[in-house]
């Protein structure tokens, strides 16, 4: 029995913090956990990708298509961008709020947002939706989205973590400075 | 022993630290630049730890030590394996008295590089053992095991993880520092017979090499890194052999009660041919399922041809396989669903009716406040409609080729971008040509292309884009920057003093950010005759991490997104037809500011 998620979004948003806070949230409670991540060219704001695997008779670090029991999208792009790891029943916690590219501004594909979110509300069933915007200003911080989006991802019961659990990860892993603004931000829900 | 969660190259350096490496040198390359930087930081006394210019001087440091007795570990990424090839292929043929293993991360995808090219065929035509991991345990298992064997024969041995094992994290168990091996080097021992290459030694030494590698394909048939996973019923008649990290997409797609025996070769060279022998008795035919080269299938049918062995064997060659790009969890399903003979899991297509929307296109940009960025578009503006060819390099600075930008004509390989506009001049006099790169990549392999076209009479203008680090792979130091891996703070070394000493007259420091400036002095510049140069200073934004940050008056702001066609800024956007700037991106650089021609924006601090 595995947790398989996949974490979705732009380089820079903290997806890796994220999959590392995971990571030690599956340690403390004495689960084998295999991660894999972007590292390197694709970090400039490309697309970034992280694949987490909690608990027993995991082989590969990454997970298949149609494999992932959650996926936590810090973009709504990127979520249908990784939909096909979704397996059928899988639930996916997404932030509602775009980030558009410089090219849909210079000539590339353009980013309709609103057909983004209007297409995963039909074909995800078990769909989060995190209002990023309503979640900074309520925290007065955008740079904790990503424990924001662990805390939904949490109550949507889509995990064998508890928010105890990763609540000591962050002890663990969040500089001194950061630990009150991240405990609000687990605790976020509107 | 203790439990940590680490990455592969994380593993691999701690690895190296518990056999007792005493020289790590290496130069950075995604995926492996991790490996030195955790030696640097978890290193004891008695390891010495470098970043060399290039990956040929980190293997001759290596070499030297390891000739002196030392425990050495040369770290480097599939294509700087090119750079070291040269003292490579000749130290196969002398050999090291202490255990040296040069790790190369290769790159299926590729991900993050120019080429796919597969270390396990390097070590077959250098004649070199090499070990191929298949998981962050197996790497730190594998990396000590190759320097017993590299010090047991007295040669160079090659690790070859790919970054799916590179940059794949596991909890694993890994020796306390007190249980770190103690290596004590003897000392360099004068014997020119032995290390000093000519003719007479090297046709001796050949012979030596092919009877090793004859007799380690024996040994290492035997070894816990070669072994197979007995099969379960039916499909039991059938195999798979298979290496690195599909190994692990093999075992994804194992049907537990009914499924092929599988061999993990853990040694693609010397191949262990008895062990192949016995994994392929009795069994009707053989899936080999590798990324890259199909090395273990040729291995496999050498084993077949000269064992007389009626067993089928499939993969690349016969097309059951892809014959290029990284191997997935379900490519590989699929190729064993065929192969198999039993239908893949069905695909749900998405219905037609209800298509997917059209997604923005993410591909890597030049952060906000990049000064390369500045660089480029100084270049650009003073160039206008003049005929040029803009000669790019290895670095982030390679992303000045996307739109709207577009300054990158050229990219080969690391410093080749000197030469090429060279070339370029000679077939075409009136093109005025330009040659971007970076200061590491100077370094590294800048300075002869530089020194080669001034002695020859080039004319061509060399823009060094100095941010004072090696940025792409994640800010490495280099001689322009003063500090070693050892903590030392040194004296630097001066690009400009370097150009003057070549013999250029004309090298000029200028601040890209500073855009009139800037302009100005690439117009002079690129009209002067023969070589010059254009040294463009300022740090890299990600490094300096500067505080302020521009803002548009909406009020001002005529909406003619001049900001964001010139510039393709990811911290500019359009809001309700106006030039609008992401605070959280934006580090208050001003290029926008100057660019801006109703001065609508304002409240950035140059640097």
């Amino acid at each position: 029995m595995t947790d398989d998620i996949i974490l979705c979004g732009v380089g820079g948003q903290g997806t890796i913090l994220a999959s590392k806070l995971l990571a030690s949230a599956a340690m403390g409670r004495d689960l084998p956990v295999k991660t894999a991540e972007t590292i390197g060219m694709a970090q400039r704001g490309g697309s970034v990708l992280s694949h987490v695997r909690i608990g027993e008779g995991a082989a590969s670090p990454l997970i298949g298509t149609r494999r992932a029991s959650l996926i936590i999208a810090f973009e709504p792009a990127e979520a249908v961008r990784q939909l096909a790891f979704l397996r059928p029943g899988g639930t996916v916690v997404v932030s509602d709020r775009p980030i558009v590219p410089a090219s849909a501004l210079v000539g590339g594909p353009a980013y309709d947002v609103e057909a983004v979110m209007a297409y995963l509300r039909k074909r995800v069933e078990r769909l989060v939706v995190v209002d990023a915007d309503a979640a900074a200003r309520d925290l007065g911080s955008a740079k904790c989205l990503n424990v924001v989006l662990l805390g939904a991802a949490v109550r949507s019961g889509a995990l064998m973590l508890t928010a105890d659990d990763i609540a000591e990860a962050i002890r663990r892993l969040v500089p001194e400075r950061f630990q009150d603004l991240n405990a609000r931000a687990l605790a976020y829900a509107r | 022993m203790h439990t940590e969660f680490l990455m592969g190259n994380e593993a691999i350096a701690l690895g190296a630290l518990a056999a007792g490496v005493n020289v790590v040198a290496g130069y950075p390359g995604t995926p492996s630049t991790e490996v030195l930087e955790t030696v640097a930081k978890r290193k004891g006394g008695q390891t010495y730890v470098e970043w060399s210019v290039n990956e040929k001087a980190a293997m001759e440091v290596a070499a030297g030590a390891a000739y002196a007795g030392a425990r050495t570990l040369v770290t480097m990424k599939q294509v700087g394996l090119n750079v070291a090839s040269d003292p490579l292929m000749s130290l196969a043929y002398i050999g090291v008295k202490g255990g040296m293993v040069v790790l190369v991360a290769d790159d299926p995808g590729p991900i993050s590089s120019q080429t796919e090219q597969d270390t396990r065929t390097f070590a077959q035509y250098s004649k070199l053992p090499c070990f191929d991991p298949s998981g962050v345990a197996d790497a730190y298992a594998m990396i000590q095991d190759a320097f017993k064997l590299s010090e047991r024969i007295g040669s160079p041995v090659l690790l070859r993880p790919t970054t799916r094992v590179d940059h794949g994290y596991e909890s694993i168990k890994v020796a306390d520092q007190d249980e770190w091996r103690v290596h004590q080097p003897e000392g360099f021992v004068k014997d020119p017979s032995r290390w000093v290459i000519f003719p007479r030694l090297s046709v001796v030494n050949h012979a030596k090499i092919e009877a090793r590698n004859a007799q380690l394909s024996e040994t290492l048939s035997d070894s816990r890194d070669n072994f197979v996973l007995p099969g379960a019923g039916e499909a039991a008649r059938v195999g798979i052999a298979t290496h690195g990290i599909s190994y692990q997409y093999v075992r994804e797609n194992l049907d537990e009660a009914n499924h092929p025996s599988v061999l993990r070769v853990g040694t693609p060279f010397p191949f262990p041919e008895r062990k192949a022998v016995q994994f392929l008795e009795g069994l009707d035919e053989v899936l080999c399922v590798e990324e890259l080269d199909p090395v273990i299938e040729r291995a496999l049918i050498a084993v077949c041809g000269k064992f007389g062995l009626s067993t089928k064997i499939r993969g690349k060659l016969t097309g059951d396989i892809q014959p290029s790009g990284e191997n997935t969890v379900e490519s590989v399903g699929k190729a064993i669903a065929c192969f198999l003979g039993s239908e893949p899991a069905a695909e749900v297509a998405p219905a037609e009716a209800d298509p997917a929307p059209q997604l923005p296109v993410r591909p890597p940009v030049l952060c906000a406040g990049c000064p390369h960025r500045a660089s480029f578009y100084a270049v650009k503006k003073a160039m206008g409609k003049r005929k040029t060819i803009y000669c790019g390099d290895i670095g982030c600075y390679t992303l000045g080729n996307a739109a709207p930008l577009d300054m990158v004509d050229t990219c080969l390989c690391m410093g080749a971008g000197i030469n090429i506009a060279q070339g370029v001049f000679r077939v075409e006099p009136d093109t005025t040509c330009f040659a971007f790169v970076g200061d590491s990549t100077f370094f590294a392999s800048g300075i002869t292309g530089v020194v080669n076209a001034f002695y020859n009479q080039a004319n061509l203008t060399l823009v060094v884009l100095d941010n004072s680090t090696t940025a792409m792979t994640g800010h490495q130091p280099h001689p322009g920057t003063g500090r070693t891996m050892m903590g030392e703070v040194v004296q630097k070394v001066s690009i400009e003093a370097v150009l003057r000493a070549i013999g250029l007259t004309t090298v000029e420091t200028v601040n890209p950010l500073d855009h009139k400036h800037a302009v100005e002095t690439v117009r002079r510049v690129a009209d002067e005759p023969g070589v010059k140069a254009i040294i463009f200073k300022s740090p890299c934004v990600v490094l300096a991490r500067p505080q302020s940050s521009s803002r548009v008056d909406a009020t001002a702001c005529i909406g003619c997104q001049r900001c964001i066609h010139e510039l393709g800024c990811p911290a500019l956007s359009l809001k309700g037809g106006k030039a609008t700037i992401d605070e959280t991106q934006c580090s208050g650089c001003t290029l926008c500011e100057q660019v801006c021609p109703v001065g609508a924006i304002s409240g950035g601090e140059r640097l």
